[in-house]
């Protein structure tokens, strides 16, 4: 009896000491978790409060000006979403093309391990080395000028690995019991990438997209490369109102601005009043890109309501 | 090891009834998993509709093998196949390089040890096979989903949410359901793996039943681990240990009185 008392108070004692790690790794896992959080918010919080008396209408409606309290980002955000548009259309297709042939058709061997490795080392280029290579390639070697469809095209390169690399995790997170399931009924590949794989991969693959055009949006240096004006006017022609056919796509070749470079070219402005517009544009860009991460959780969310493994 | 005693093909039931006919026959068959050889020269006919089980321990190939028969294993890379199991009447060799392996699943279905519905209707689960080979007409479909759904005994359970996911569905339904989606596109063949080894009793005694019935109209191989299944539902017996068929015969011939001292052993329960 005495010796099953002693026995327990033993252990006891033990899982007291055990405990105090715990206590100590949850203390400093929240101080690691605060560095980041704090950074943040103090970060925002300062662009917030600097910026946010500039935000109003007219700063969404009215084109850069000399003439600070008159400025507005109105060429930016819609050069910022027009390049989207085409980086999407560029991105999507091709990288969920290549994600599905990767994990799906392609053989087993050292080439496709290469090209894998070569596609994940893609997603560590630095920015600006694309830009340089939209420059030699699509403004001089196509010819394409310092247009929207440079731009998207650039970006779309980007976050080309960022797509195919969501993709395939997408894929792979699929059973192989699903795929034999569609196998064993005597279904082709391109039907069972048609009728399973893509529609069940299909949250993994926009939550990837979304998060790479949330990249590509907030991008400085390689559309700087490419020749973005810091100071434009007028805003290109509105998508699919030109003449048909060619017109259409007019506005694909006009010269832009995107958020980042209009945020760039007021804080390197000597007056103060035009810091107040860099915070406000800040404030806009980090919004754009939280308001595209929410919508990459909720497609997630909608997407995987009925899907469950 | 115990050396291994030729494969035994009984003349089975030879003073009764004359043998059924055979639906398909395995010759020489051999498989290989890149440098690993998990079946080695199994030879043994499957009975026209009759219910023939595999049994023996984990790791012996009886899955490997169920697997040949749609020959599922060309879905991954290095593995590869030796002999022929020829398919009757037509006299189909399904390994032959030069048969398409998607017209042996055409006409072979297979339900896994897991239930493995899509994520879709459970319409959508049961009318895929017919999807796959183009069958676009509504009325068409419609009946044949609720033919396999009565076939798979899933029709009453479910005839009134045919729209809902196919997850909804219990465990037990979810198998019924891929039964279901087998029968769908009337296979000459039906492939069982371990099919209730992931159900509880009374979901494994309905599938039981179900496979006693379904025998009528399409013959039946299956893979299970649990002797007393096999014994139950099964016409034929095939025991196997390490890749190798140790006796084929008459199910009760093998339970009651099996030739082969190994089957006897793993039987009565000595070993595996």
């Amino acid at each position: 009896m005495a010796e099953t008392a002693a026995n327990i108070k033993k252990i006891r004692a033990l899982i007291a000491a055990h405990k105090r790690w715990d206590l100590l790794f949850s203390l400093l896992g929240m101080l690691a978790l605060m560095v980041g959080v704090l950074t943040f918010v103090a970060l925002f919080g300062q662009m917030a409060v600097e910026g946010a008396s500039r935000l109003s209408w007219d700063f969404f409606t009215n084109f850069p000006s000399r003439k600070p309290d008159q400025a507005g980002i109105l060429s930016a955000w819609v050069g910022s979403t027009l390049v989207m548009l085409v980086t999407a259309a560029t991105a999507v297709p091709l990288g969920v093309a290549a994600g599905i042939y990767l994990e799906e058709y392609a053989p087993r061997n050292w080439i496709t391990d290469l090209i894998e490795i070569n596609v994940t080392n893609l997603a560590g280029v630095p920015s600006i080395i694309y830009g340089l290579l939209a420059l030699g390639l699509f403004v001089y070697g196509f010819g394409l000028g310092q247009s929207i469809l440079t731009a998207g095209l650039t970006l779309g390169l980007l976050i080309l690995p960022v797509v195919i690399v969501a993709t395939r995790e997408a894929i792979r997170a699929i059973p192989a019991a699903i795929r034999e399931g569609a196998y064993a009924l005597g279904a082709t590949k391109w039907q069972t990438t048609a009728d399973h794989i893509l529609p069940y991969s299909l949250a993994g693959i926009l939550t990837g997209v979304i998060i790479g055009m949330a990249r590509a949006i907030g991008e400085t240096a390689p559309v700087i490369t490419i020749g973005a004006l810091t100071f434009i006017a007028f805003l290109p022609s509105v998508p699919l109102t030109g003449d048909p056919p060619a017109g259409l796509f007019d506005w694909v070749m006009s010269p832009f601005t995107v958020m980042p470079i209009q945020m760039f070219n007021w804080t390197s402005r000597p007056e103060a009043a035009f810091h107040q517009n860099a915070a406000a544009a800040g404030l806009v860009l980090v919004v754009m890109t939280l308001s595209m991460n929410a919508l990459a959780i909720y497609i997630r969310y909608r997407l995987r309501k009925n899907i469950k493994w | 090891m115990v050396a291994t005693p030729a494969p035994e093909i009984a003349s089975v039931a030879a003073a009764a009834a004359p043998l059924p006919p055979k639906k398909s026959e395995s010759r020489g068959l051999g498989f290989h998993y890149s440098s690993f050889q998990a079946l080695k020269n199994i030879n043994m006919p499957i009975y026209e509709n009759k219910v023939t089980a595999l049994i023996g321990p984990s790791g012996c190939g009886k899955s490997t093998y169920l697997r040949c028969f749609n020959r599922m294993h060309d879905l991954y890379p290095g593995n590869r196949y030796e002999g022929n199991i020829m398919l009757y009447p037509d006299r189909t060799d399904i390994l032959n390089p030069d048969v398409d392996p998607i017209e042996v699943r055409m006409r072979i279905s297979m339900v896994f040890q897991k239930p493995n519905p899509f994520p879709k209707s459970i319409y959508e689960n049961v009318a895929y096979g017919l999807r796959v080979r183009g069958e676009r007409k509504r009325a068409l479909l419609d009946e044949k989903v609720e033919e396999a759904l009565r076939g798979a005994a899933l029709w009453e359970e479910v005839k009134n949410r045919l729209d809902e996911p196919a997850f909804n569905l219990s465990g037990g339904q979810q198998q019924r359901l891929c039964i279901a989606r087998a029968l769908a596109t009337d296979p000459e063949m039906l492939l069982f793996d371990e099919p209730t080894s992931a159900l509880d009793p009374i979901a494994t005694a309905s599938i039981e039943q179900l496979l006693t019935e379904l025998k009528e109209k399409v013959t039946i191989l299956i893979v299970t681990h649990n002797m007393q299944q096999a014994a139950r539902v099964s016409d034929y017996t095939a025991y196997m240990y390490l890749g190798e068929l140790i006796e084929f015969d008459a199910t009760d011939t093998i339970f009651i009185k099996p030739k082969n001292k190994q089957t006897e052993d793993y039987i009565t329960g000595r070993f595996g």
